[in-house]
């Protein structure tokens, strides 16, 4: 069940080892879940001072594979050596010993803690029992200077930006002497300055010595930071190559295994009237006087930084929280919204930012997530009719073409695209007649991304209205009719003509 | 998968009946028909041994239904054509007395018809040596069976009734520990329901000359209270955001208090004798009302929580409150209607309590509210909430019964009792968790 070569004491690691061993090599790594064979026969290699990126659709057997080599799960059969030497890990504080760190796209931070004893986590400086705390500032101080970032080590990290909690995780991993970082999706939560940061941080590591695996999504990033690239489907290594002889559009056919005919399919809808209007909206100092038109089948994106107050907007618009000021139409007639029941009740429907927190019920099932919204039309005197929940919920499942073996399983053991599908479909059965995606494609593989760009335009098709919140660019560009974009809370600019648009000219905007 | 899911869904189940068959095992015992049943049977008996007209003498001992017996025996022989020439029921010195009469009279018998333990008695097994004017009376009882006392109808019934507040008020409980929630306050509101229902029948009603109107009025009054002290707690959780530990916490005291004011720390018991018909009447199939208002109850909580949409609301709210508020679902509404039904529920229990003991007061429902959330979690309902079952709740509530019952019959001290009690509750809920760690819901 193990690795299959004898397990060698964690002898003093020999940094530095720019010889043709690898700093990390994997060989024949097989693992099976109940069911599935999710990994199948994997080799792959990491040098010293070298940034790979591992790509795949979601399903692909990238976050097992990060699991096995960071402890947390046991491959089937195989071999992982570090430095040419084979060893075991059975568990997390094994890889870590082993100079392994993982940085997960959710962090494991204590909120209530601060960066300092966060990083101390575990390992704790001390002196006869005490904990030495003013030691274990200027070591961390220290740290953050070489890391050449500033990070407030004396407030709880649920106060720090989740750029600055990203921080703090990596300066635990250098705090554990980690030589191996494994990074998974780290740039998913950031703002492209941070981005930009985090990329010159990671290039100093390398300079280090370090090496770092790094998972993403985001191919134009993959081309700024990774030396190579291996790919991997269905479980198995598709495509191994430095980054010099790989292009774009060759990740993408090997990720999906088809050529992809467009990233961005392309669709002929006239643009109706306007349908939803918004009228000075605000709220405290995220949403400063905000108005905005969503025409009948049009698809507007709403872009910016992080911070600009983009979710923020929406949220006011779908009454999820109250707004300071404003007014809402739909179709000429002023709304009166004060919860989401009424927005529903309207007919606006809001995909959230976070679908495990805010999107889904991740212990319930698909079916009983899907009916949510919709119970009340699918009831009688308070009973819900099941038969007619459940031929909705077939007739969503094919039209969203959902992979699943059983309405009644948990949707929290979906992929990440399958459960964006779910909480699109809560909304298609809705009917709404104005749909607020708010980055509904982050975390999700090509694949199921151009799915949800079909659905978009299907939508649209028969006379929607769609407001998009997106950061990245390319989708932006790619998807919308018309482009806002937003800076610290107000709209800063709009642009009509998105075919001849350029991702400099949002960025000009978004920085206004 | 099939065999799987069906061990999870109704694990506690087996539990349960596993716990029933040992109790059964061990209390078996030898068993004999008591009244009229022992009665029809020894009738028979001497009817087909004897000739009409036989003389039998009715000996019975003085427990409970032995004088029925004899009454029945008497009665039945004789209109079948026996003479009966004596019927005793007491002690083996009244039988020695109503031989001696029958000797002096100059009579023989032929038959002595008695019960399990008159039969016993050494005067009348040795007739024929002490009395030998009276011939040699064959002794007939009624015919001896193994049972455990376990599984006595009346044992049976007698563990629905003592759990029947308890699981009465853990319908509510089920509901608002669903929502992630806790009602610490039910124990109280047991308390100040039976205080508030005792009290208006004293002191509105015309005391032990009150009328059923009144009674019912009282009852409703009392469960009204309970149900506005839960929506009281319910906004205080959804206005302010008080977690709901704190707020039923504070009014567990608020009301233990209250009902100790009402009552003036007396109990209340200037009550009708009819106000027992709910906790010790048995109309339907021979079932305690009680036990058949908690079926009901049940049957409707299960129905809300599997069929309506007010149910799925409830999961939701406890699954994910964020998810389901964006979902449209009245998260506020829904946490309210499940402490208001959770103190309702209490009320309920309270009356129930108070009809059973025909009294009122504030020493009720004390620590209940732990032993019904300890039938929830041992019924399967998550503390974490979105998860959790009405008929698990049950199970656990019998559990919980079943298992002190069964101490009592094997005379397992108290002591002893709590200790076995806690440690059953602790490995229910192990159980759940190893299930659950498997992935099954």
């Amino acid at each position: 069940m193990s690795l299959s070569s004898p397990p060698v004491s964690p002898s003093s690691p020999n940094p530095r080892n720019s010889t043709n061993r690898p700093l990390l090599s994997l060989s024949g790594i097989e693992k099976s879940f109940p069911g599935v064979r999710t990994l199948r026969g994997v080799d792959l290699r990491l040098e010293a001072g070298e940034i790979l990126a591992v790509l795949g659709e979601n399903g692909a057997g990238k976050s097992t594979l990060m699991k096995i080599i960071g402890g947390a799960e046991a491959a089937d059969a195989g071999t992982l050596a570090i430095d040419g030497m084979a060893r075991v890990v059975r568990s997390p504080q094994e890889a870590r010993a082993a100079g392994v760190a993982v940085i997960h796209q959710e962090f494991h931070l204590i909120p209530a803690l601060t960066a300092v004893e966060n990083i101390f986590l575990g390992q704790e400086e001390t002196s006869g029992g005490f904990l030495a705390r003013r030691r274990e500032r200027e070591q961390a101080s220290a740290l953050f200077q070489r890391m050449g970032v500033d990070v407030d080590l004396d407030v709880p990290c649920r106060l720090l930006s989740t750029a600055q909690q990203q921080l703090v995780e990596i300066a635990k991993a250098l705090i554990h002497r980690a030589r191996i970082l494994v990074m998974d999706e780290p740039t998913a939560a950031l703002t492209s300055h941070e981005v930009e940061k985090l990329f010159v941080l990671m290039r100093e590591l390398r300079a280090q010595g370090l090496g770092i695996l790094y998972i993403s999504h985001r191919l134009e990033e993959v081309f700024t930071i990774a030396d190579r690239v291996t790919i991997l489907r269905d479980g198995v290594p598709v495509c191994d190559r430095s980054i010099g002889a790989i292009t774009r559009d060759e990740m993408i056919e090997r990720m999906v295994g088809r050529p992809l005919d467009q990233e961005f399919p392309s669709r002929r809808v006239t643009r109706g009237g306007p349908r939803l209007e918004v009228l000075g909206l605000r709220r405290g100092t995220a949403v400063r006087d905000v108005s905005f038109r969503a025409h009948r089948g049009e698809i507007l994106a709403l872009t910016g930084l992080v911070g600009a107050g983009r979710t923020e907007t929406v949220r006011l618009v779908f009454g999820a929280d109250p707004k300071d000021a404003g007014e809402i139409r739909l179709d000429g007639r002023v709304l009166d919204i004060r919860s989401p029941r009424d927005a529903i009740d309207a007919g606006i429907g809001l995909l959230t930012e976070d679908r495990k927190l805010q999107g889904l019920v991740l212990r319930h099932s698909i079916r009983e997530n899907f009916g949510l919204p919709n119970l009340r039309r699918w009831c009688r005197r308070g009973v819900v009719q099941h038969g007619r929940e459940r031929s909705e919920l077939d007739r969503c499942i094919a039209a969203l073409r959902i992979r699943l073996a059983d309405p009644e399983m948990r949707v929290g053991h979906l992929s990440g695209g399958n459960q964006q599908k779910v909480v699109l479909a809560k909304w298609l059965a809705h009917d709404c007649e104005v749909l607020i995606f708010d980055e509904p494609t982050r975390g999700i593989d090509v694949g199921a991304k151009h799915e949800i760009y079909l659905l978009m335009n299907e939508l649209v098709a028969v006379g929607k209205s769609i407001v998009v919140i997106s950061s990245e660019l390319p989708e932006v560009l790619g998807m919308a009719d018309r482009i806002l974009v937003m800076h610290g809370g107000r709209i800063t600019g709009e642009i009509t003509d998105v075919a001849r648009a350029t991702q400099e000219q949002i960025l000009r905007l978004a920085h206004a | 998968m099939k065999t799987r899911r069906l061990l999870a869904d109704y694990g506690m189940i087996l539990v349960l009946v596993l716990l029933c068959a040992f109790f059964s095992a061990v209390t078996t015992s030898e068993q004999s028909p008591t009244g009229e049943a022992a009665a029809s049977q020894v009738v028979q008996a001497t009817l087909k041994a004897m000739p009409p007209g036989a003389r039998v003498l009715v000996a019975a001992s003085d427990q409970p239904g032995d004088a029925a017996f004899a009454a029945r025996v008497e009665r039945d022989l004789e209109a079948a054509g026996a003479r009966v020439l004596a019927s005793v029921t007491g002690e083996p010195r009244d039988a020695r007395e109503a031989l001696q009469k029958i000797q002096a009279a100059g009579s023989a018998i032929d038959v002595v018809a008695a019960t399990r333990v008159a039969g016993g008695w050494r005067v009348l097994t040795s007739v024929a040596s002490e009395f030998p004017s009276l011939g040699s009376p064959r002794v007939i009882m009624p015919a001896s069976y193994r049972w455990p006392n376990f599984l006595k109808p009346e044992n049976l019934l007698n563990i629905a009734n003592q759990i029947a507040v308890i699981a009465i008020v853990a319908v509510g409980m089920t509901l608002v520990i669903i929502t992630g929630g806790i009602d610490l306050s039910v124990g109280s509101l047991i308390a100040l329901s039976a205080v508030l229902a005792a009290g208006f029948i004293r002191d509105q009603a015309g005391g032990v000359a009150a009328s059923t109107g009144g009674m019912v009025l009282g009852c409703l009054l009392a469960i009204l209270a309970c149900g506005a002290v839960g929506g009281f707690s319910g906004l205080m959780i959804t206005r302010f955001a008080i977690p709901p530990f704190i707020v039923t916490l504070a009014m567990m005291l608020v009301g233990s208090g209250l009902a100790y004011i009402l009552a003036r720390g007396q109990s209340i018991y200037q009550i009708p004798d009819a106000f027992v018909w709910l906790g010790r009447g048995a109309d339907l199939l021979g079932l305690p009302n009680a036990v058949v208002l908690m079926l009901v109850l049940y049957a409707l909580a299960h129905v809300l929580m599997s069929r309506m949409k007010l149910g799925r609301y409830l999961y939701a709210v406890g699954g994910n409150a964020e998810a389901a508020r964006l979902s449209g679902v009245p998260v506020r509404r829904v946490l309210l209607f499940a402490y208001v039904a959770s103190g309702l529920l209490a009320g309920v229990g309270g009356v129930v309590m108070a009809s059973q003991l025909k009294s009122g007061s504030p020493t009720y429902g004390n620590m209940y509210e732990l032993y019904v959330i300890a039938a929830v979690v041992v019924g399967g309902t998550s503390l974490s909430g979105g998860e959790g079952r009405m008929l698990g709740t049950l199970t656990g509530a019998f559990t919980i019964a079943v298992i002190q019952n069964g101490m009592n019959l094997t005379n397992v001290e108290s002591y002893t009792q709590k200790v076995v009690l806690g440690s059953v509750i602790l490995a229910a809920v192990l159980l759940d968790r190893l299930r659950q760690g498997r992935g099954i819901r």
